[in-house]
């Protein structure tokens, strides 16, 4: 019994999905159920290493018991340990969704047998890239992440599908460039690259240097306007479970080194802050626009996620007075609530798209198949990213807010605002879609197209908006352990 | 002008030749060419840095960490290399 306490769940969190993509890729046939079997026990670890988080604060693993800044240190803090949670629901019920989808015959038998080593092998990237403490340790979980999610890019095989994969890569290796020359420079400069290295140096025009370098090769990769070309294709033309896994979870980590990397290397210089919040609101501007002309759901869902990305950036840059210390909260809690909505949203997507046969906006309305449920995630997920009580994204823009207000920075309070009315505005284009019944011939049918696989984006939908009633546990919950400003 | 600088600002110029070659060729070949150009400017510079003048022996953790950006850049223009045969193919297919 002794033995089983020992268990190190943070080394636990990012060797089980590893040895699952492993045992995933050398059996083929079982795929499927060794990719859900890994994906449950690694849902199981987190829970773990969240209520271990709960009890005794955040916790420091030293690889190999060499501790840094010779060794490679595993942390976990509650910012951490959400985001593990977050990878993890998301994750699993992302992956009950493919079970589903990739099971049926029309599926070629590539997708079903690659899906499952991959997206373990993502998740395994992720993880580890949440623990690490190490600007080398990242570089290298960032590569992993990049290369199995140009693997889920490209799994349907279209030609669209290779071009926008072929796309992604070329934007992750010149990202990945960026960030590795930034750590080298880092590392000329301090002689260490751990977190704790970081903050206890003095700032320096070499180190504001190597940061602005680092986050170039960060906003590269998490698709921030203007950089963010790869990324509609990408996220639009990848089957649906790995458009979800891509739009919910990838960006996501190149965003919370961002904010590690803010806070550890403090103080960025006001005009990089400035800068990221003016692209922010370009992304915002630009995303919107496109979404509001897309032809097709997904790639209106693909546009939404850059505008999303860039109002996250914006309330990382000005939702405080002492930059990234206070801001850090609302861009956290937007990350989450677009992690779920996100996923929901590409998963009923593709149910939609599933069933109608095609994902012409325009159409949808003339469709006399309705896929009321997949229908209806798809509004709630649209709910949270609007940001209308009580959802989590309506608590995210929330402390953005009144942290903005509070510090007197009310034109991004109007940029926020504008950022609200847009996402309103496209998706009333397909709610209204969703809603019409003068225009189809036949009579509609109100329960048409129900499935199991409705249960996995309805699920989380509700959690996106539900979960907002939660947002002060999960904002207490973050702040264990203090990510910023402490010794790491 | 001194030896480390000179060769300090081949290895960016390396570099952004690279970047040029990678935002405007369009042959996919050509710009996964010009990546690698960007990544050997890159692995340069940072040699470049961790040399000092003999007898002191140079700082051995930048050419760790550039060993590494090789092995990962190998990994990936694997890839990249599958994509764009994949790419080739489906484009003749769609062309016959």
């Amino acid at each position: 019994m002794t033995e089983m306490l020992a268990i190190d769940w943070l080394t636990a969190v990012i060797f089980v999905p590893l040895a699952g993509a492993m045992l995933a890729f050398l059996l083929p046939r079982q795929a499927h159920l060794v990719g859900v079997g890994a994906m449950a026990l690694t849902a199981l670890v987190t829970i773990a290493l969240v209520l271990q988080v709960l009890t005794e604060g955040a916790m420091i693993t030293h690889l190999g018991n060499w501790e840094a800044p010779l060794g490679i240190d595993l942390r976990v803090d509650g910012l951490s340990a959400i985001l593990l949670a977050m990878t993890a629901g998301v994750g699993l019920l992302v992956s009950l969704g493919a079970l589903d989808s990739y099971a049926s015959r029309r599926v070629p038998e590539r997708m079903r047998r690659y899906f499952w080593p991959l997206w373990l092998l993502l998740l395994s990237g992720l993880n580890g890239a949440y623990l690490s403490t190490d600007l080398f340790n990242l570089y290298v979980m960032l590569e992993v992440i990049a290369l199995a999610a140009v693997g889920l890019t490209v799994l349907s095989g279209r030609i669209e599908a290779v071009r926008a994969g072929l796309e992604y890569m070329y934007a992750s290796i010149l990202g990945a460039l960026l960030f590795l020359m930034g750590v080298g420079f880092v590392y000329l400069e301090l002689g260490r690259l751990d977190f704790a290295g970081l903050l206890a140096a003095n700032s320096s025009p070499a180190l504001s240097a190597a940061l602005a370098l680092m986050v170039a090769g960060l906003a590269l990769k998490t698709a921030l306007f203007p950089l963010h070309v790869w990324l509609p294709q990408a996220h639009s033309n990848a089957t649906a479970p790995a458009s979800a896994l891509l739009s919910a979870l990838v960006v996501k980590v190149s965003l919370y080194i961002v904010l590690r990397l803010a806070q550890y290397m403090l103080p960025p210089s006001e005009i990089l802050v400035a800068l990221i919040g003016v692209l922010g609101l370009g992304a915002i501007l630009w995303g919107s626009i496109q979404a509001l002309r897309a032809e097709r759901l997904k790639l209106l869902v693909a546009w939404s996620t850059v505008a999303q990305i860039g109002l996250i950036f914006v309330a990382f840059a000005r939702a405080g007075a002492d930059g990234v210390a206070e801001s850090w909260k609302a861009a956290a809690l937007l990350m989450l609530a677009h992690a779920i909505a996100k996923a929901a949203m590409f998963l009923a997507a593709g149910r939609i798209k599933d069933e109608i046969g095609h994902d012409r906006i325009r159409d949808l309305d003339r469709s006399p198949i309705r896929p009321t449920l997949a229908q209806l995630s798809f509004a709630v997920a649209a709910i949270s990213l609007v940001g209308l009580p009580p959802s989590l994204g309506f608590a995210g823009k929330w402390i953005l807010m009144e942290g903005a207000m509070t510090n007197g920075y009310w034109h991004w309070i109007v940029v926020t605002m504008t950022a609200t009315m847009l996402s309103v505005a496209y998706f009333s284009r397909v709610l209204t879609g969703f809603l019409r019944f003068d225009r189809q011939r036949t009579p509609a049918g109100e329960h048409q197209g129900w499935a199991l696989a409705d249960a996995a984006p309805l699920t989380l939908a509700l959690f996106a908006l539900g979960l907002g009633l939660f947002a002060a546990p999960i904002l207490s919950f973050m702040d264990i352990g203090y990510p910023f400003g402490a010794t790491p | 002008m001194s030896t480390g600088l000179i060769f300090g600002l081949t290895g960016l110029a390396v570099f952004i030749i690279g970047l040029c070659g990678a935002l405007i060729l369009v042959d996919p070949l050509r710009r996964l060419l010009a990546l690698k150009l960007c990544s050997v400017g890159a692995s340069f510079m940072l040699i470049v840095a961790a040399w000092n003048a003999p007898p002191a022996t140079p700082d051995p953790v930048p050419h760790a960490l550039v060993i590494t950006g090789i092995v990962v850049m190998i990994s990936a223009t694997a890839v990249a290399l599958a994509l764009i045969r994949r790419l080739h193919t489906l484009e003749q297919e769609q062309n016959d």
